[in-house]
């Protein structure tokens, strides 16, 4: 009866240890397999000889991607997104959160209305296209600083946050003659680094990744983010006319080691970055949890 | 004189709290232009509208929009693909993360759970393009998947090409992406059980499989059931991001929702009036179901989601 029981909880141990191993496998096998076919010959790709590690290893798919000039300039457009919308992101957010943490201030109930609604109800994508459009910020680098400024549920988690320092802290200041501008600067900031580093991970992840509105709202080639240049390189096979050079005579498309290489340098940052910042990752995730 | 008073409470109110309005002032103006007046742009749902006259100059058309709406051979083509992704995602989507969690919760050695964990939530931080340009170069007919398809003596198949792949593409890829970090709000009701419990388990003479039974799932029921209401709340909107980068006319059949019709008809064929009318009644039912889910979700719970 007894080696029963043992019997059956080493097969229950055993399945979760084979659950998580399976998981990790199917997400890790794409990735090296990606990175391996962007090495290899397009001949040991288009053969199927890639099976873990590169085949006929050869950095000609890396070179031919890194004279196309486009994707350089949609790199440039992409750091630039990122830090700068990050900044604004981090900006906008804390002065939404520390006026809606404050009980003492009158429009607080009607302001966190305002704010949390839109995560309930929108108009869509066609009014805020001819919104952006009525505006004059079509094709223009600020469309896309400014469109995604703040996000309402990102506000909720800083808010929450500047509700949980004691109050003796302003209090304190307060008797100093400090008013709520220093307040915030000096005492409230200062106690929110891990939040604020979480937060704007997040949002940096969000501009790094974000395709769709940049796509919608920008038309010259030269403000474009690397996600939508990439979705024209793999998706679309939009042969642009310095790469379509930089190709061997004949080929009429991408082959598959371009278009590989491709992906893997616009993933690339977020991959090397992610084992170093894992830790705000995941107390990203558990502060937006914690929250519900 | 009662007017007076008021007035004065008012000034005084934005007096003491001046530094706070002062911050709030370009956050309230952004909502105003960014979402509140694409807001009021719904109302071209019911006009005629055109670029050129604008909101203020369009003809408008009553509930016309909404008539062609439902008399449209596709809307009912558009529900079903909406609900049954949504439907096949919580049914295949939705336990998946429970059950990792459990798992990661039963092991015991701390470098393996960090490493493990640490891979599970990765793919959630690739970007949308990059997810569907390789799903595009595995699937296309010299991609892996053929490769092996063909080492094992059968035909190519057009996967990106034919209808019946695309559901299952789609949710496979979502939950490759989302199953790990989905398991964090799990973990975290797992890391409240205290650890008690567990040990008079053992004195009891309760095996691992028996905790996870009696003791794991039962504490895991209250963040299961509101994570299931949340769910329920989204069942009518699929992102359009995905589908379109993924999607083209000979898989419309199965792939084609709100969101990338609305998309298609309005941002790319512009033709404004209609999309909206297809947009405003997808948020409309949208907003109704999360609304009331997240009534449900306070009444079980005591707190609001927001």
């Amino acid at each position: 009866m007894r080696s029963k029981i043992n019997a059956g909880e080493k097969l229950y141990v055993f399945f979760c240890y084979f659950f998580i191993i399976l998981l990790c496998v199917t997400i890790l096998y794409p990735f090296i397999y990606m990175v391996s076919a962007s090495l290899s010959s397009t001949t040991a790709v288009m053969r199927n000889k890639v099976v873990l590690w590169p085949v006929e290893f050869t950095a000609e798919a890396y070179r031919v991607v890194a004279q196309y000039k486009g994707i350089w300039t949609a790199y440039a457009n992409t750091v630039f997104y990122t830090v700068v919308g990050t900044l604004i992101n981090l900006a906008f957010t804390i002065l939404a959160a520390y006026p809606l943490s404050k009980k003492r201030w009158g429009a607080r109930k009607l302001m966190s209305f305002i704010l949390v609604f839109t995560m309930w109800f929108g108009g869509g994508q066609i009014p805020f296209y001819l919104t952006m459009k009525n505006l004059g910020l079509l094709d223009s680098r600020i469309a896309v600083l400014i469109y995604g400024a703040v996000s309402a549920y990102y506000v909720i988690i800083f808010r929450t946050h500047f509700e949980s320092l004691p109050d003796s802290l302003e209090e304190s200041a307060r008797i100093e003659g400090a008013n709520d501008i220093t307040i915030l600067m000096k005492i409230m900031i200062p106690l929110s680094k891990p939040i604020m580093a979480a937060i704007a991970l997040y949002y940096a992840i969000g501009r790094w990744n974000s395709y769709f509105w940049e796509m919608m709202l920008i038309q010259d080639e030269k403000k474009l983010p690397v996600q939508v240049i990439l979705q024209r390189i793999v998706i679309n096979s939009q042969l642009s006319e310095d790469v379509a050079s930089a190709l061997t005579a004949g080929q009429q498309s991408f082959p598959m080691t371009i278009k590989f290489a491709a992906i893997v340098i616009t993933a690339l940052p977020i991959i090397c970055i992610y084992p170093f910042l894992q830790k705000y990752f995941v107390s990203g995730a558990l502060v937006g949890s914690v929250k519900e | 004189m009662k007017k007076g008073e008021r007035k004065r409470r008012i000034l005084k109110e934005i007096k003491t709290n001046k530094f706070l309005y002062l911050m709030f002032l370009p956050v309230l103006i952004w909502y105003i232009i960014f979402a509140y007046v694409p807001m009021g742009g719904i109302t071209i749902a019911f006009q005629k509208y055109s670029v050129v006259k604008g909101i203020l100059g369009s003809k408008w058309v009553g509930f016309k929009n909404f008539q062609t709406l439902f008399a449209d051979p596709y809307f009912f083509r558009l529900l079903k693909n909406t609900l049954l992704i949504n439907i096949y995602g919580i049914i295949f989507g939705f336990p998946l993360p429970i059950i990792l969690a459990i798992a990661f919760n039963e092991v015991k050695n701390k470098h393996f759970k960090k490493i493990t964990q640490t891979i599970s939530y990765l793919p959630y931080f690739i970007s949308v393009v990059v997810v569907a340009s390789m799903l595009i170069q595995f699937l296309s007919t010299e991609g892996v998947v053929n490769g092996i398809l063909q080492a094992m003596g059968k035909e190519p198949i057009f996967f990106l090409q034919e209808a019946k792949y695309f559901r299952f593409i789609y949710l496979a890829s979502d939950i490759w992406q989302g199953v790990g970090f989905s398991a964090i709000i799990y973990l975290a009701a797992l890391s409240g059980i205290p650890q008690e419990q567990y040990e008079a388990a053992t004195v009891d003479g309760a095996n691992k499989f028996q905790k996870m039974l009696y003791i794991t799932i039962p504490c895991l029921i209250p963040t299961i059931v509101m994570m299931f209401i949340i769910r329920l709340g989204s069942v009518i909107a699929v992102g359009h991001e995905k589908i379109i980068l993924l999607y083209n006319p000979l898989t419309y059949e199965t792939a084609d929702v709100f969101n990338s019709y609305v998309y298609r008809v309005g941002l790319q064929d512009m033709k404004y009036s209609y999309a909206q009318a297809v947009s405003l009644f997808q948020n409309v039912v949208g907003f109704i179901m999360v609304f009331t889910a997240n009534k449900i979700t306070r009444k079980l719970d005591g707190t609001t989601l927001w």
